[in-house]
């Protein structure tokens, strides 16, 4: 098939696993995330695709071609460093060639494509420059257009916009985005920011201990997460102990959700349920009985904190959304069946 | 502030001390006749000129400048593959070669003195002018050696492999990269052991001390066999090529960084 | 970028010339001189090969005793000196700006770079009586007529300092300049005076420091072969002056070599020492 795949690829450094049995399809034009938290063998996994880490296991594939023991210089990519690795000796046109002037393309072809270059990053005229007079910004795009500068197969980025403020961010991931679909070329991005995340791509891969805990479009990681893991670490969730009763009903801290069921066979579980769908009402009425611990007004939204059976659940709602209660008042607690996801690991 | 008056005041006694014995010398370089007197009587270039017109002084000034233009160059090409080896492998027990490579350094100049002294004459060259040259390299490779593993360990990881990532093999990342980013630290390593090397005496004296002469041999020499100015001219000349070459080394390099202020964010 | 092992003949290669170099022209010559210090004095050539402890056996002369002793005095005395005004000079040093420090540091390894030819002969011109120091107290008024402070062991040892001094600089310079600055903005918080929070807070916290210092200068020290001859009298001479001088004015090669094993093995057992004691600091 046309595109990266990677299959059972482990990778051991002495006694630890860093990445553990990962396989993975790509297609081609892909831009894919790898979130997780740190130390979950992203970073790893990305070097692995780039040549710069042997795996220890699996194979890797782009275009049908195997490439796992084909050296990192023959791999034909584009890779964006964590600390964009430009070079401090050459300016930012010499920086962007040097792929070209490793393989002795004519000058003519440098200048031309550094050019072209430069206007895609909307940097035009900046050839000359020495790189450390660049600000924050500019060396990102700089690192990015030097990565492009051979049309490689493979867009490889490792916490690209870590280095930025939080605006910065965020205006480059909506330009980044916007890049890659216009050149449609296979690109892997290696982030912690969730938000990140969802907003550049287009497949999601969750990973935690060395393992893929999911791999789906951004909203469904979101909407439909696989395990506890995936739930907790993309946004906030609140994740409650659900057991199944004599008759089958799904009950939580006690109080049973109609239209909520358990598979056959389970016995206890975890549900869960995003605090936007999350409903604060008046006690009773088949709702969780709880008090009111903490109320955090954001303005836009406020975030109610209520005890129930010992877990806290957080709901968030608009101001014309949610009833007006203060701390210390007793409330019932809704969680409407359809938005509660059963987690049976 | 007091503080502050102290802090000048201890500056200034310091700088004196180092300082007084070059001011005496260069007064007494420039004195008009051939007398060691300070204050200087009158006032001569005379004796600068001597170092170059002289036969005796020209030929040392010359052999001198062989000396340590060769021996830095054998320095570092000891240093400079020995150093990248050390970088780019894992291994270990190569490290032995790094210490080897310090140990001159480190010990008393005598005993290396005397190691090639009892080598040279061993193996039936003792005397000959490249056998200096051999041994100040071997004694000032630490010098190379020490930049060089510091310039090597500066380097970035991520550019090597940004690098390889647009398609450069190890070669053109030798050539392209590492060359161009360590060549602050060569250069560096090599004019240290230069100006080391011009200076040094017990190891040229006990190599090719008996057949010919460099310049701290021929000073040491003249001090023995009565007192002229020259011997304060050239001292004053080596004082102000030390300090040109480090000047130089400050001006193009970071020489705090050199001399282990790593992390010159400090300030 | 992968730190490989290196795996086949090629990968070592860089290390072949390197390795060539210092093993033929300094473990060798090493070796060689360590047989020499077991060899017979041969007074027409350098020696005869032999296995004789004669060599060694003349340590145990009063004689030798007496050199040693002073060598030993001489180096601590040097250390402690350098080591006392070079540690507040560096101290301040690093306080001050970035342009500052580079041009002291250019100074200091101009001077470190000079010859000990050079030193000696600077400072007994500074020492003698015809262009000396005292010139300057006669034409001030508190001297009455120049006189020559030289050779004196006065005079040794302050040329000595001087050619240590700079060492003694740039060697505690490092951990200087990577001295925690909040350390001591923490004692001045706590309303410590400068003084006191330099000797409170700075001294302590560097002490491994200033021992393996003093154990440098030490060994430095122990290395000086001019200045003992050129500034003092033969009663001032050290282990290395008494080494060049049997190797080269009584051509006693094997019982210069046997003092240089010693003096190797002397300086080695500090250099260790000062190893052990940089880990005891980089472990604490």
């Amino acid at each position: 098939m046309s595109g990266l795949s990677l299959n059972g690829i482990t990778k051991q450094f002495g006694d630890f696993t860093a990445v553990d049995n990962v396989s993975l399809n790509v297609p081609h034009g892909t831009f894919l995330c790898l979130l997780g938290p740190s130390g979950c063998g992203k970073t790893t996994l990305l070097r692995m695709i780039a040549g710069l880490e042997e795996p220890s296991h699996g194979s890797i594939v782009i275009d049908d071609e195997d490439i796992t023991t084909i050296p990192t210089h023959k791999r034909n990519l584009g890779m964006v460093f964590q600390s964009l690795a430009l070079f401090p000796h050459l300016s930012v046109g010499e920086n962007i060639a040097y792929p070209l002037r490793i393989r002795s393309r004519s000058k003519d072809e440098q200048v031309q494509r550094v050019d072209d270059l430069l206007k895609l990053i909307h940097l035009p005229g900046f050839a000359d420059r020495p790189v450390a007079k660049l600000s924050g910004g500019q060396r990102q795009r700089v690192a990015i257009a030097r990565a492009l500068a051979l049309s490689p197969r493979l867009f490889l980025l490792d916490e690209p916009l870590s280095a930025l403020d939080a605006k910065l961010r965020e205006a480059m991931q909506v330009e980044l985005r916007q890049l890659q679909q216009k050149l449609g070329i296979t690109t892997i991005v290696v982030t912690h920011d969730q938000r990140e995340a969802m907003t550049m791509a287009d497949m999601v891969v969750v990973m935690g201990e060395g393992r893929i805990r999911q791999a789906a479009p951004p909203v469904e990681i979101y909407r439909k997460p696989a395990d506890a893991f995936v739930a907790d670490f993309i946004g906030m969730t609140n994740l409650l102990p659900v057991e199944a009763d004599g008759a089958g009903r799904a009950t939580v801290l006690g109080t049973v959700i109609a239209g909520l069921a358990l598979s056959n066979g389970v016995g206890k579980a975890q549900i869960s349920i995003r605090p936007e769908d999350v409903r604060i009402a008046a006690p009773g009425n088949g709702a969780i009985a709880g008090t009111v611990t903490f109320v955090r007004d954001l303005g836009g939204t406020i975030e109610t904190f209520v005890e129930a059976g010992g877990k806290t659940i957080i709901s968030v709602a608009t101001p014309r959304e949610r009833p007006d209660v203060a701390t210390g008042t007793q409330v019932g607690v809704v969680l409407p069946p359809e938005c509660c996801v059963v987690l049976e690991k | 502030m007091m503080q502050n008056w102290l802090r000048r005041l201890y500056f200034i006694a310091v700088a004196l001390f180092l300082a007084a014995p070059l001011v005496v010398v260069l007064g007494v370089s420039v004195n008009q006749k051939q007398d060691l007197t300070f204050p200087p009587k009158g006032f001569s270039l005379a004796w600068y000129a001597q170092i170059f017109n002289d036969q005796e002084w020209r030929s040392a000034l010359i052999a001198s400048v062989l000396l340590a233009l060769s021996s830095a160059a054998i320095a570092v090409s000891v240093a400079l593959p020995l150093s990248w080896f050390l970088w780019r492998r894992k291994a270990p027990w190569a490290r032995i070669f790094q210490l080897l490579g310090i140990a001159p350094f480190i010990l008393p100049p005598v005993i290396t003195a005397l190691g090639f002294l009892s080598f040279w004459a061993t193996t039936g060259f003792y005397g000959q002018p490249w056998t200096a040259a051999i041994s100040h390299a071997i004694f000032f490779v630490t010098l190379p050696l020490v930049t060089l593993s510091l310039g090597f360990s500066s380097i970035d990881n991520s550019l090597v492999e940004a690098a390889s990532t647009m398609g450069a093999d190890d070669r053109t990342v030798a050539r392209t990269v590492v060359l161009p980013l360590i060549l602050p630290y060569l250069v560096s390593g090599y004019a240290f052991a230069f100006v080391l090397s011009l200076n040094e005496y017990i190891i040229a004296y006990m190599t090719i001390g008996f057949t010919m002469e460099t310049l701290p041999i021929k000073i040491f020499n003249a001090l023995r066999y009565g007192y002229t100015p020259t011997m304060a001219a050239v001292s004053v000349f080596f004082v102000a090529i030390a300090a040109l070459v480090f000047g130089l080394i400050a001006k193009f390099g970071d020489i705090r960084k050199l001399l282990g202020a790593m992390g010159s964010e400090v300030r | 970028m992968r730190r490989e092992a290196p795996r086949t003949v090629a990968d070592y290669a860089p290390l072949a010339f390197p390795a060539l170099m210092l093993i033929v022209f300094f473990v060798v010559p090493f070796s060689i001189m360590i047989a020499v210090s077991f060899f017979k004095r041969n007074p027409a050539g350098f020696y005869t090969p032999d296995f004789v402890f004669d060599n060694y056996a003349r340590f145990l002369t009063p004689f030798f005793g007496g050199v040693l002793g002073f060598s030993l005095m001489l180096a601590i005395l040097v250390a402690i000196c350098c080591v006392v005004i070079a540690f507040p000079f560096t101290f301040l040093l690093t306080k001050c700006s970035r342009r500052v420090q580079t041009v002291w540091l250019v100074c200091l390894l101009s001077v470190l770079s000079l010859s000990e030819v050079i030193i000696g002969f600077s400072w007994s011109t500074l020492f003698s009586r015809t262009a000396g120091i005292t010139n300057l107290l006669v034409a001030i008024g508190l001297m009455s007529e120049p006189q020559a402070l030289l050779p004196s062991f006065g005079a040794v040892l302050t040329g000595m300092v001087y050619q240590a001094m700079p060492y003694t600089i740039l060697v505690l310079y490092p951990a200087l300049v990577r001295l925690d600055p909040t350390l001591l903005e923490a004692a001045r918080t706590l309303g410590a005076s400068p003084v006191r929070a330099f000797f409170n807070v700075v001294t302590p916290a560097l002490r491994n420091t200033l021992v393996a210092t003093l154990i440098m200068v030490f060994v430095f020290a122990l290395g000086s072969y001019l200045l003992p001859q050129i500034l003092g009298r033969p009663s001032h001479w050290t282990l290395s002056v008494l080494i060049t001088d049997q190797a080269i004015y009584q051509s006693n090669m094997p019982f210069a070599a046997a003092m240089a094993v010693f003096l190797v093995l002397i300086s080695l057992a500090l250099v260790g020492l000062t190893l052990l004691v940089g880990r005891k600091e980089s472990a604490a």
